[in-house]
């Protein structure tokens, strides 16, 4: 056992690799290792072989037109080194294809953070109404999804202890998720030229154990004087007060309100000129002309910007576009509304009364119904990812948290959403630190 | 046609009278003295002497483009500033990739050596269209004016992708600059076109396909890349240009256009564009290899049937440059294992060359060194594409100076190295003067040697991590940028070297024979240099170009050479 950690330092010390902070990083180092190891042996085999001729077959005295007449090599010898090479080729694209796809498909329980970039620095937003300039604070131990897109130009968030890079651009979101071992700060680099100043769009990953993680959450919310808000424009501020905070499914009603959005939506499955938002996350649902959707970030941004682009089979083309309308984080606010509504079933009645209040997740969910279908079949096969270490800190599962009351109980007056103030399902209202903080070592 | 032709021909024609029926071949006047003055090679239509005027252009832009580089690896020296600000550094990797790219690596060897010899490889007397050949130099010319003008006039800052919608709001003069470039396209189209027809239908009597020799094979396949890609590029500059210029919009996302849409079509044409500028490069060491080892290669068939594999595949494989850009996982795949296909057709090239030594008899003349140093960094660089096509390794790679150092590996280690060895290889022939090999091998291996240590700490820069176009940096990568720059200068001065060897020759070497390397390609029947049109006979091509079963008045006699 101790013996391959070693080799895999050390080889990782030739190799000038950053150290493998996330838990993907180790078996990408394993394959780039073998890779690279491949690489130096095939150029140096093919270096020594030409040597090797030039030393035996080097022209000595005149040319002698007979000795050419010695048979060429066969071409079958060809044959087998190029099959060869292919199947060697062919075996390090498939190992690389099935690391690809874990690396790209978060999975379902990760904890959500939304990352807006742009010229030239990093912002992140979570959940809970916490955000944060530059310095993105991660629970260890817990896959984190990052939902990522650009106010300006292409950037690309990069941590190289991670081993993940993926483009940020702008008009569309891209994710990207990783796991961090253990506490610590790791660099975030913007990898995709984006002008003047691109070298210095630089952050950090603090990645704290999951009490500093909910402190840090909650000491998010209680710096509400310090942080910017959201929203700065004071038209838009609302009732709330223009500096006080919001969990993003909270920001999201308000903005549903406000855009009109509510006009032809409705958040309780009851049919309207729109789809209900109830229930919809996740589905898959078929489209005029052909063909069926999943219901994931792309394409609820999509149908915001474009709406005529897909359109839902059932309803009139006549949603407006919201490009230009809608700011990146009310974007993200709106998705993380349709989200948190994703257990609503569709067709209950108005008056319900709290008809989720004990279907809402316990901790630990692992054992819910998809929530998340948006990852079929590729799944991060061995997947306990942190899950155990969040519950027994006494934090929420990452859905709780954002799980809002139940549609049933969204009255939209003129103001908003009046909405009760706290996320239920566990997680503490807002303003205070989570109960169970102080139990943390 | 009618009145140059007469003008060129005129001088040799008056010596026409002169000229011995016996097959004593260095009397009349050669291409380069078959006419006088500036005029006489401005308005030529010669196509050694556009391939000529080429040379001149190409060498300007090379040397112009390396004096950028040394000063971006000067300023990259120290994490901080060194010499220039942020913006002049934007400017200068921008600077130095469009002048590397298009006015250098994308003409260098088809325009220089294709021009001049793949004419006389068929056997004929010139290219197909000789006024199309000359004005595709001075669209170049053109085109490279108006970058290079626009550059100076306050430049693009884009870097030589335009990445939308970047380019679209790049507060720098990115218009002129993409105009420029979409001028140096018309010139590559039309020096493409020139040669599949030269290919096609001006093949001297006796030629089959099967055996044209592989430096045309090679720039045959490139010249279907050309044609076929560079539209392309030019439709993608233009919409660039059109959303910079007038706020169209087609790829900036504020106004409804998709940024990413940019990047397929500007891959689409760019990751051909690498094999235009490395094809030609596998053409040359086609030559040099069966020259120098005095042996048929290996197998024709497998050099030229990859040849054309990777011009085709190449088409395939764009999607790799974007696997960290948000294209599928399913697209990422299809992409991954199309770009083996690539690694695969160029592996049968290395291993085709690399047996062709075996039981030859081999020179280690100063090609043959530039061949051995293309061998081992073209099979690194080109592993280290294997690794990039690798989706998972990919993403901690992609946009750092991993990628830096992977294609500078192919596109200095492959094609400059192979630009080197054809300019050693070819002196002779295009000057009829010899090189001091001494000095030559001198340069080969000091450019080998401060290759190696330019770009070597750049694959270790890009797995600690290193984004490129990085002005500053963190203070952990810099000892390994000193080494790069250490290495950077080293390599300016191999290649100053080797420039210098072949101008001292070119007016004091000795005078060269019509083969001094006594190698039995079409090229070497005539004389160095050779008369105005190749061949005062035309040849007949019909015998195999690496029979080295024949001795060289055998081959003479079959061809009809005179």
């Amino acid at each position: 056992m101790n013996d391959p950690a070693s080799v895999n330092d050390w080889l990782r010390t030739m190799l000038f690799l950053p150290p493998q902070a996330s838990t993907m990083a180790e078996s990408i180092d394993h394959l780039h290792m073998l890779v690279i190891l491949t690489t130096m042996a095939g150029s140096a085999a093919v270096g020594l072989m030409a040597v090797f001729f030039v030393i035996k077959y080097r022209h000595k005295g005149p040319q002698k037109a007979e000795r050419d007449r010695a048979p060429t090599t066969p071409p079958r010898v060809e044959w087998a080194l190029a099959l060869g090479l292919f199947g060697l080729f062919f075996g390090l694209w498939v190992i690389g294809f099935m690391q690809f796809v874990r690396l790209r498909v978060a999975p379902p329980d990760s904890y959500d953070i939304y990352v807006t970039a742009k010229q030239w620095m990093w912002k992140f937003a979570y959940q809970e109404g916490a955000h944060s300039i530059t310095t993105l604070y991660v629970p260890a131990g817990r896959p984190v999804k990052l939902i990522m897109t650009s106010r300006d130009v292409i950037h690309s968030f990069y941590v190289p202890d991670f081993r993940i890079k993926e483009d940020v651009i702008p008009g569309r979101y891209t994710t990207l998720w990783f796991e961090v071992k253990e506490p610590g700060v790791h660099d975030i680099l913007c990898a995709e030229y984006c002008g003047t100043n691109h070298s210095t769009m630089r952050g950090q990953v603090v990645a704290l154990d999951a009490a500093d993680f909910a402190r840090f959450l909650g000491r998010g919310l209680d710096r509400t004087a310090t942080a910017a808000p959201f929203r700065q424009e004071p038209e838009v501020a609302t009732s709330l007060g223009p500096s006080a905070p919001m969990s993003l499914v909270r920001l999201g009603q308000q903005v549903a309100a406000q855009q009109g959005c509510l006009r032809c939506h409705t958040l309780d499955g009851t049919p309207h000129i729109g789809p209900t938002w109830a229930g919809l996350w996740g589905a898959t649902v078929p489209l005029k002309g052909g063909g069926r959707v999943l219901v994931d970030e792309a394409y609820l941004t999509e149908s915001m910007m474009d709406p005529m682009a897909r359109i839902r089979d059932g309803y009139q083309p006549v949603m407006p576009t919201y490009l230009g309308r809608l700011r990146p984080a009310e974007t993200a606010a709106l998705i993380e509304l349709i989200k948190s509504l994703a257990e609503v079933r569709g067709q209950e009645p108005m008056q319900a009364t709290l008809p989720h209040a004990d279907e809402t997740m316990p901790a630990g969910a692992i054992g819910q119904p998809p929530p998340q279908p948006a990852q079929p079949l590729l799944q991060h096969a061995p997947a306990p990812p942190g899950e155990p270490a969040a519950a027994s800190q006494g934090l929420p599962p990452p859905g709780a948290v954002v799980m809002p009351a139940p549609a049933g109980h969204v009255t939209v007056g003129p103001n908003g959403p009046v909405a009760p103030n706290g996320p239920v399902g566990g997680a503490p209202p807002p303003g205070q630190p989570p109960p169970l903080v102080e139990e943390a070592p | 046609m009618s009145p140059p032709e007469t003008a060129l021909v005129a001088p040799a024609a008056a010596d026409e009278p002169e000229i011995d029926p016996l097959p004593s071949l260095d009397d009349g006047p050669d291409y380069l003295r078959a006419g006088k003055g500036v005029a006489s090679w401005l308005n030529t239509r010669d196509h050694k002497r556009i391939a000529l005027l080429f040379y001149g252009a190409v060498l300007c832009t090379f040397m112009l483009g390396g004096v950028f580089a040394l000063a971006l690896r000067t300023e990259l020296l120290t994490p901080g500033r060194t010499i220039m600000d942020a913006t002049t550094y934007n400017r200068m990797f921008t600077l130095h990739g469009i002048t590397m790219v298009w006015l250098f690596l994308i003409p260098s060897i088809p325009n220089v050596f294709g021009n001049f010899i793949l004419p006389i490889q068929l056997g004929a007397r010139d290219l197909a269209f000789p006024k199309l050949n000359l004005i595709s130099f001075y669209v170049f010319v053109i085109g490279a004016l108006v970058i290079l003008g626009g550059m100076f006039a306050g430049g693009a800052d884009t870097g030589w992708t335009f990445y939308t919608p970047y380019a679209d709001s790049s507060p720098t003069r990115v218009v002129p600059v993409v105009t420029g470039v979409f001028i140096v396209g018309i010139s590559t189209i039309f020096t493409g076109l020139n040669f599949i027809v030269t290919v096609h239908k001006l093949r001297a009597p006796g030629m089959r396909w099967s055996s044209i020799p592989l430096f045309t094979w090679a720039i045959y396949g490139v010249s279907i890349i050309m044609v076929v890609a560079t539209p392309v590029l030019g439709m993608a500059l233009a919409l660039v240009g059109l959303d910079h210029g007038l706020g169209l919009g087609i790829f900036d996302p504020a106004v409804g256009g998709d940024p990413v849409l940019f990047q397929h079509i500007f891959w689409f044409y760019s990751h051909p564009a690498v094999y235009i500028m490395i094809l030609p490069a596998m053409g040359v060491i086609s030559e040099v290899v069966p020259t120098f080892a005095h042996r048929r290669p290996a197998s024709y068939t497998a050099i030229a049937v990859s040849t054309i594999g990777i011009a085709v595949v190449g088409f395939l494989t764009w999607g790799h440059h974007m696997f960290s850009a948000g294209i599928s996982e399913l697209d990422a795949g299809f992409f991954g294992v199309l770009s083996m296909f690539v690694a695969v057709f160029s592996a049968i090239k290395v291993f085709t060359w690399t047996l062709t030594l075996r039981r030859g008899q081999v020179k280690l003349n100063a090609p043959m060194l530039y061949f051995f140093a293309f061998l081992f960094l073209f099979v690194f660089g080109g592993m280290t594409g294997v690794a990039l096509a690798t989706q998972s390794l990919d993403l901690h790679w992609t946009d750092t100076y991993f990628v830096v150092a992977h294609f500078h590996f192919i596109m200095v280690g492959g094609s400059v190295t192979a630009f080197l060895a054809g300019a050693h290889y070819w002196f002779p022939k295009m000057f009829g003067k010899i090189y001091n090999e001494r000095f030559a091998t001198v340069g080969a291996i000091a450019v080998f040697i401060g290759f190696c240590l330019t770009f070597v700490p750049q694959f270790l820069l890009g797995n600690m991590g290193m984004p490129r176009r990085y002005y500053s940096y963190p203070e952990r990568f810099q000892w390994l940028h000193v080494l790069s720059t250490g290495g950077a200068f080293l390599l300016g001065g191999a290649l100053l070297l080797a420039l210098g060897n072949l101008l001292w020759a070119l007016k004091w070497g000795p005078h060269a024979p019509a083969n001094p390397w006594d190698s039995r390609s079409y090229e070497w029947l005539t004389t160095s240099p050779p008369p105005p049109h190749n061949f005062r006979v035309t040849p007949t091509l019909g015998y195999d170009p690496y029979d080295y079963s024949l001795t060289e008045e055998e081959a003479r006699e079959k061809a009809r050479a005179r």
